[in-house]
């Protein structure tokens, strides 16, 4: 890290430019129903391949669905799975870490080859495979996102943990005859908090990313559900022609995953853990 | 500049600090290094000691700023050479050891590999004539086998012969000036004082000038002729080790020699109250708050002054301070050794044997089971000390955790009160978990860093008695104020205190279990001197206060002879030789103690005998008979191998173990500790 410790303790410009991003992603999604001028599926075929003008103001796709609508009620999708993965991610995963790395022995060690039993499958492969064997659904792509992203935050709170289990304060609480909740509860969890949500905030783009390209690739929600991934892949075919489909859904997916990014940055350096070492 | 190796001169050295202002860490420091000098510089923490080494190599570390000054070495500019030039400079004109050697070896490496390195960069020698060099050079470290010790990677080798192979490499490039940066932290007494009586051969009668920083007065003492006393950035005072260790000038060497526990008196040392400024105002005299001679006009900063040829200091009152027979400062706290046989003892060893085994998962790992705590009896009465006393590996630190019930005997027991305790610790009744309470070493790990104090002294109130934050904030309050901290550190982070503050944190909240054994393992050899010296007395009048019994772990037996009533002297887990404090310092029996003390560094200095039979680094672990025998330079041929030997008494109160009888044992220890048995000429 080249920024010390002052630097980190104010927000630096990349960080609010995140959060600013991030917010209005947030507000968009939350007020939809009443910031979109049109329902995300009405479908107007007298008004097809519209460029952007007062009345459309992103344009409309093939079937004269407004895109400014879809792009708006899409981030709702993008953000719903992404936070529920993530946050589902982030709490198993940090309860089996923590257990494993309490427990040790055989337990730790079974867990821990499985744990790198799935980190050895491809991602994209690993998630495909559920989807086309579990159907599609925004169920199964949350399942798929937290099987796929939580064996990596296993390996993180375990490694993290196992720092602190041999710590003299944790061998003190021991010595006081405190259970293991309480010791995790009290001494361990307030140091590992950091990790926690800097971890949170990284499978988080991540998963932004993955849920967009499964849609893409036409193995994440249905159609016409708004989604930008599904919206990319819809509108391609008329890239060259008619760009405005692809191009802002795109920007919405770019716009957030670097936001989540620049958020997740900050939050690691104010907590001093180097996420090109934690990765 | 003529006979001059390297010239210091008004060099200042800032860190920012979180105002984005320099701190001045080194400040106007000038010395100057003459061909084939001895000098130490001494300080504590903080000094700016470290800096100043690493400055004499043309190396700023971290984030640290030149402000002025200049580092010059054999007329050229340090600060001025190009990345290359220094690179030639370094290892061939100035080397370096630095601290933890052990940690600067190249783990990947062979010692021959790491070596063969220096001497292709600075004698372009290699083949067999670069490995005759390697082997000749561990050779001259006095390590055994040179020739195996070459094939080996650092981690093979033990901490001492870390050290020595570093050293070794530094004198690879046979360079005029040596910087060694605290050299013998973490080393064994016995361990130290050979790797000082190395250095003294090395570099006597050489053309080699060395700069030995350290924060222990003894190391100076023995190995330097001149010694270089460092405050808050400053050099306060420098002169002949020996006169200034003998007299001092300055009120901070004074104090920092009468904060060293002396070996041959006993007694509580003198504390100096405050700790150092950093914010370093340079407008007044540093040491001003702290100084029991300072008057008004110490609020302009005092110039160091030559006093004498060789001798400087920086004080407007050196004369008062260096006047015979001032002792203004309270008078010495001595233990009144134990009459209370009659009292029945608070905890108890019996027969008390411990190992370590291989856990059972790792079945394919093929570690020996061996012996760490062989057959060890204690018994300590409330109120008292029981200091536990051994090198590392002794086996002193497995007994803390049996005893604490981290680690399970495999024999004999632990008794609490006369009562047998249960061998682990969730076992043990809340009441026994409570009556026991474990000191840690370092405090940096005993307390949860993200804890305030408040919180930290809270736990063991919300789990031993129940009580809600606002009940315990009184208690926590009042228990601050014993240990001399007030209620402004309630709501402090462990990383806001000093080393010395968080320890007195750590031993606050053992004692708010109100326990009546607590187990202090280590719990001063992390701190500075001066610290030091406070804490035991605090412990001292806690234990007068609460009739609280210690179980005192420790490896310097000067602080032994501080505090502890009872000494229990541990060789390889097993008891060499036990009993009350004053006839185990004044009439050892044991060749194994007798060592120890032998190697102990005092100041003024002492001459060392050190035994060669005595190094440890080659030593295996001895099987049967006695555990000594190895290092022992009396050994019986037959009978110390086949014989374990038996309890001898001097007194009722002293036993040790051993086949000589007592008259050959005095004749051996006269022997060997004869300058020790006089008592110091000024104490």
């Amino acid at each position: 890290m080249q920024f010390s410790l002052r630097w980190a303790q104010r927000i630096s410009l990349p960080a609010w430019l995140g959060i600013v991003f991030l917010a209005v992603h947030l507000l968009m999604a939350l007020c939809a129903p009443w910031l979109a001028p049109y329902a995300p599926t009405a479908i107007d075929t007298n008004n097809t391949f519209q460029s952007p003008s007062l009345q459309h103001v992103f344009g409309t796709d093939r079937y004269g669905r407004d895109i400014f609508s879809r792009v708006i009620y899409g981030g709702q999708v993008a953000l719903v799975i992404s936070i529920v993965s993530a946050v589902l991610s982030v709490l198993i995963g940090g309860v089996i870490g923590v257990i494993v790395a309490f427990m040790g022995g055989v337990v730790d060690e079974i867990t821990m080859r499985i744990i790198d039993a799935i980190i050895s499958i491809p991602g994209i492969l690993l998630l495909l495979v559920i989807v086309t064997g579990l159907g599609t659904g925004t169920a199964i792509i949350v399942l798929a996102m937290v099987l796929g992203y939580m064996p990596g935050v296993v390996r993180v709170i375990r490694a993290t943990t196992l720092e602190y289990v041999p710590r003299d304060f944790i061998l003190a609480a021991r010595l006081r005859g405190e259970r293991v909740r309480s010791i995790v509860w009290v001494e361990l969890l307030p140091n590992i908090l950091d990790v926690l949500l800097v971890e949170f905030a990284m499978r988080a783009s991540w998963i932004v990313l993955a849920v967009s390209g499964l849609s893409f690739l036409g193995f994440g929600v249905n159609p016409p559900t708004p989604d930008w991934g599904l919206m990319i892949n819809e509108n391609r075919s008329a890239l060259v022609l008619y760009p405005w489909g692809t191009v802002f859904p795109m920007i919405a997916v770019a716009t957030l995953v670097v936001s989540l990014n620049l958020v997740s940055d900050e939050v690691a350096k104010m907590y001093g853990i180097d996420r090109g070492v934690r990765q | 500049m003529s006979t001059h190796l390297l010239h210091v001169d008004n060099l200042t050295i800032g860190f920012p600090n979180a105002q984005n202002a320099l701190t001045h860490v080194l400040h106007d420091v000038s010395l100057h290094i003459e061909r084939g000098a001895r000098i130490g510089v001494v300080g504590e923490s903080g000094c700016g000691k470290s800096t100043l080494a690493y400055a004499m190599l043309g190396m700023i570390r971290g984030t640290g700023v030149r402000v002025h000054g200049t580092v010059s070495y054999a007329g050229a500019q340090l600060f001025a050479m190009t990345p290359a030039e220094l690179q030639q400079l370094r290892g061939a004109g100035i080397a370096l050891v630095p601290q933890n050697a052990g940690q600067s070896l190249a783990p990947h490496q062979t010692v021959y590999q790491q070596i063969a390195e220096v001497l292709e960069i600075h004698h372009h020698m290699a083949g067999d004539a670069a490995h005759h060099r390697v082997v000749q050079l561990l050779g001259d470290m006095r390590l055994h086998n040179p020739a195996l010790i070459a094939q080996r990677y650092p981690h093979q080798l033990s901490g001492g012969q870390q050290q020595r192979v570093a050293l070794a490499m530094a004198l690879a490039g046979e360079p005029n000036l040596l910087v060694l940066d605290e050299p013998t932290t973490g080393l064994d007494v016995t361990t130290q004082a050979q790797l000082l009586a190395l250095l003294y051969e090395l570099t006597h009668d050489t053309q080699m000038a060395m700069v030995l920083v350290s924060h222990d007065l003894g190391v100076i003492a023995h190995t330097c002729e001149h010694v270089v006393v460092m405050y808050a950035g400053e050099v306060v005072e420098m002169g002949e080790t020996d006169r200034v260790f003998r007299q001092p000038y300055h009120p901070y060497t004074r104090g920092l020699i009468a904060a060293m526990p002396r070996l041959h008196a006993g007694g509580l040392p003198f504390a100096m109250s405050g700790q150092m400024d950093n914010s370093m105002n340079r407008q007044q005299c540093a040491l001003r708050a702290r100084c029991s001679f300072a008057r008004p006009d110490c609020a302009s900063a005092p110039p160091l002054t030559f006093v004498e040829h060789t001798r400087a200091v920086r004080c407007h009152h050196w004369q008062d301070v260096a006047a015979p027979h001032q002792h203004t400062i309270e008078s010495p706290v001595v233990i009144t050794e134990s009459r209370s046989d009659e009292v029945a003892p608070i905890l108890e060893l019996r027969h008390v044997s411990a190992t370590y085994q291989r856990s059972a998962w790792r079945w394919w790992t093929h570690v020996q089971p061996h012996m760490v705590v062989s057959q060890v009896d204690i018994t300590v009465t409330p109120g008292q000390t029981c200091a536990v006393v051994g090198e590392s590996g002794s086996g002193k630190s497995t007994l803390a955790r049996v005893i604490t019930g981290l680690h399970p005997p495999t024999d004999g027991g632990v008794y609490l009160a006369r009562e047998l305790l249960p061998t682990t610790v969730t076992n043990r009744s809340h009441a026994q978990r409570r009556r026991m309470q474990l000191v840690f070493q370092n405090p940096d790990l005993s307390l949860n860093p993200r804890h305030t104090v408040a919180e930290l002294l809270y736990r063991p109130q919300a789990v031993f008695f129940g009580r809600s934050r606002t009940e315990a904030l009184p208690h926590s309050i009042a228990m601050l104020q014993q240990l001399r901290l007030d209620e402004s550190y309630l709501r402090r982070l462990p990383q806001q205190l000093s080393g010395g503050e968080k320890q007195r944190v750590a031993i606050a909240r053992a004692f708010l279990a109100d326990p009546d054994v607590v187990v202090c393992d280590e719990v001063v050899s992390a701190l500075d001197v001066s610290v030091q010296a406070a804490l035991l007395r605090l412990l001292v009048e806690i234990q007068h206060l609460r009739g609280t019994a210690y179980i005192f772990i420790a490896h310097d037996l000067a602080v032994v002879r501080a505090i502890a009533h009872t000494v229990v002297v541990l060789f390889a887990g097993h008891v060499c030789e036990q009993g009350t404090t004053t006839p185990i310092f004044t009439n050892p029996h044991h060749p194994y103690t007798m060592l120890l003390l032998s190697a102990v560094l005092t100041v003024p200095r002492r001459e060392l005998h050190v035994h060669t039979a005595h190094a440890r680094d080659t030593t295996p672990r001895a099987q049967g008979g006695c555990p000594f025998r190895l290092r022992c330079p009396i050994a019986i041929p037959q009978q110390c191998e086949d014989v374990v030997p038996p309890w001898q008494h001097t007194t009722a109160a002293h036993s040790y173990r051993c086949h000589h009888p007592s008259h050959v044992l005095v004749q051996f220890r006269n022997q060997l500790l004869l300058p020790t048995t006089q008592e110091e000429p000024n104490a």
